[in-house]
């Protein structure tokens, strides 16, 4: 059975349909790609799969669970987990507490002890710290544990981007333009980083990405969206030979 | 001698300022909005325990955990009631719709109570302790040890639970917080809970303080601790408790050695001075404008 499935999923706002019959399946553990040229409606797909925007038609299921009237929060319980194309860190906390806001459900001490700062409160905290900290040892972020998020180099707040999102411990990983303002080496680097991910944390992972070299490179399957419908899905292979995909990026030649 | 005794006096009414400046400061940093009727809030913690004590004859420390509870529960019921339906519309509404509530909750306990200034009760005894040849009056010791913990508690909670992180996040970006799995609204419901908490225990330190309290009160009081907010820099809860010290500490030296008359005038003059030379406050950021 499918980890995630959408079926004819489609958003209206005013008179424009920014995603139309918009259907994909992704399984456990498969790394896919979500192409497209701009404005096809890509970010407004993963709005939708997080519940930040409702869909005006459609059905998504996750873990066999319907999941389109569910609050934000709650898919990221069940376990859906994004990062943000403009990144969207917590500018003014520490890097390891950007990490513990991702980990706010899986702290079960109670406010009790916390008040009365009892054994209990210092376990449970000790025990979120050490996570926290294996987390962004995974990422080489663990020197920069107690630095102000807003003060680390652009590409490690897309790192620890995705070490906040991966502490919510999700399923399905969604991330938006990983590699957006990287160098090549940097991309080189998260390349690596979103397989070693993939393997280590063993969850599927949906990634928009305009850096071609990185999608065809990693992703096991691409769905290609144009004008919020699917224009084609399959093997990196047969995306880069479908001449309606190449038309939608280069345009007809008539 | 008479210098230091001003400055426990003014530390003491700074910190009543102080934990109605937080109120103002957290609501902000997580609704954006100016809750204008918090001011009312800490007159109707002054009113809870006066009814709690006064009228039906609970002990004090009863009645100061009726008024902290009611307060709390006021608070929250505000915000689902009057400022939530709002959220989504521009901070103009919300304002206004503040300034509505305010004149509600004053109207309501002129109506129910009379404009007539109530007795509040006498919890601490009147008489004074003396410190190296300081005396203190035994209301602003106590005031000063009860700001004292309420702050470090907060810090402590803010800084360092889950729940008060769970807090920070939801004040720098919402929309992010709810995707790490945090619920919104409750977050949101907690700080006006917090906020009207410490309220109410400013309601019944003025009540022990001026033994005094009407309808009214609330409204001085809250603008003062407005100013005091600003001056911190709204949105930093360390800088409303500096703020409020330094607005009674500005008030307490105002009375005592230039004339009751002016105090007034020089905390307004220190929100113009501000404004002027450091518009995001003590502990404010720079808000760039996005364009």
């Amino acid at each position: 059975m499918a980890l995630l499935k959408a079926e004819g999923l489609g958003i209206q706002f005013g008179g424009l349909k920014a995603v139309d019959e918009f259907n994909f399946e992704i399984e456990k553990n498969q790394l896919y790609g979500l192409i497209g040229p701009n404005g096809a409606g890509k970010t407004t797909v993963f709005n939708l799969l997080t519940g930040v925007y409702k869909p005006t038609s459609g059905q998504i299921t996750f873990d066999g669970k319907p999941i389109i009237k569910m609050k934000p929060n709650q898919i990221t319980e069940l376990g859906i987990a994004r990062t943000f194309q403009n990144i969207r860190l917590f500018k003014n906390m520490s890097v390891i507490d950007n990490v513990k806001v991702g980990l706010h459900h899986s702290q079960n001490y109670s406010l009790l002890p916390a008040i009365l700062n009892t054994p209990g409160y210092f376990q449970g905290e000790e025990a979120i710290e050490e996570k926290a900290l294996s987390l962004l040892r995974v990422f080489d972020l663990e020197e920069f544990a107690y630095v102000k998020a807003s003060n680390l180099p652009y590409g490690k707040q897309r790192k620890l981007e995705i070490a906040r999102a991966l502490a919510t411990s999700p399923k399905l990983l969604l991330l938006d333009e990983p590699a957006a303002g990287m160098n090549p080496t940097e991309t080189a680097e998260l390349m690596e980083t979103i397989k070693l991910v993939r393997e280590k944390f063993s969850i599927a992972i949906l990634l928009i990405e305009h850096d071609m070299k990185l999608v065809m490179g990693i992703c096991e399957k691409i769905v290609v969206l144009n004008f919020g419908t699917t224009l084609a899905f399959g093997t990196p292979e047969e995306i880069r030979n479908n001449p309606e995909v190449v038309a939608a990026y280069l345009g007809n030649e008539e | 001698m008479e210098f230091v005794a001003q400055m426990i006096n003014g530390l003491s009414t700074g910190g009543m300022y102080a934990l109605v400046a937080i109120g103002y400061t957290m609501v902000y940093g997580i609704a954006k909005m100016i809750n204008f009727a918090h001011g009312e809030i800490i007159m109707v913690g002054a009113y809870l325990a006066y009814i709690a004590t006064s009228m039906m004859g609970m002990p004090s420390y009863v009645s100061i955990v009726i008024s902290i509870f009611g307060c709390a529960l006021l608070g929250v019921v505000t915000e689902k009631v009057a400022y939530k339906p709002l959220r989504n519309s521009g901070s103009l509404a919300v304002l206004i719709t503040a300034i509505g509530v305010s004149y509600l909750l004053q109207n309501v306990f002129l109506v129910l109570f009379g404009s007539a200034a109530k007795t509040f009760p006498t919890y601490i005894p009147a008489g004074t302790i003396q410190f190296f040849g300081i005396s203190i009056t035994y209301v602003s010791l106590i005031s000063l040890i009860l700001t004292g913990i309420c702050s470090a508690a907060l810090l402590f909670f803010v800084n360092k639970t889950r729940i008060g992180k769970a807090m920070r996040a939801v004040s720098e970006d919402k929309g992010a917080a709810e995707l790490m799995g945090i619920n919104v609204n409750n977050t949101i419901s907690l700080t006006f809970a917090i906020g009207s908490g410490l309220g109410a225990i400013a309601g019944v330190i003025y009540g022990m303080s001026y033994s005094l309290i009407d309808p009214y009160i609330g409204a001085m009081l809250g603008i003062k601790a407005f100013i005091a907010a600003v001056l911190g820099g709204i949105g930093s809860i360390q800088g409303a408790m500096v703020g409020g010290i330094v607005i009674g500490i500005a008030e307490a030296f105002t009375i005592s050695y230039v004339s009751s008359t002016f105090s007034d005038a020089v905390v307004f003059g220190i929100l113009i001075f501000i404004l002027l030379v450091k518009p995001a406050g003590l502990f404010g950021k720079n808000v760039r404008e996005k364009v």
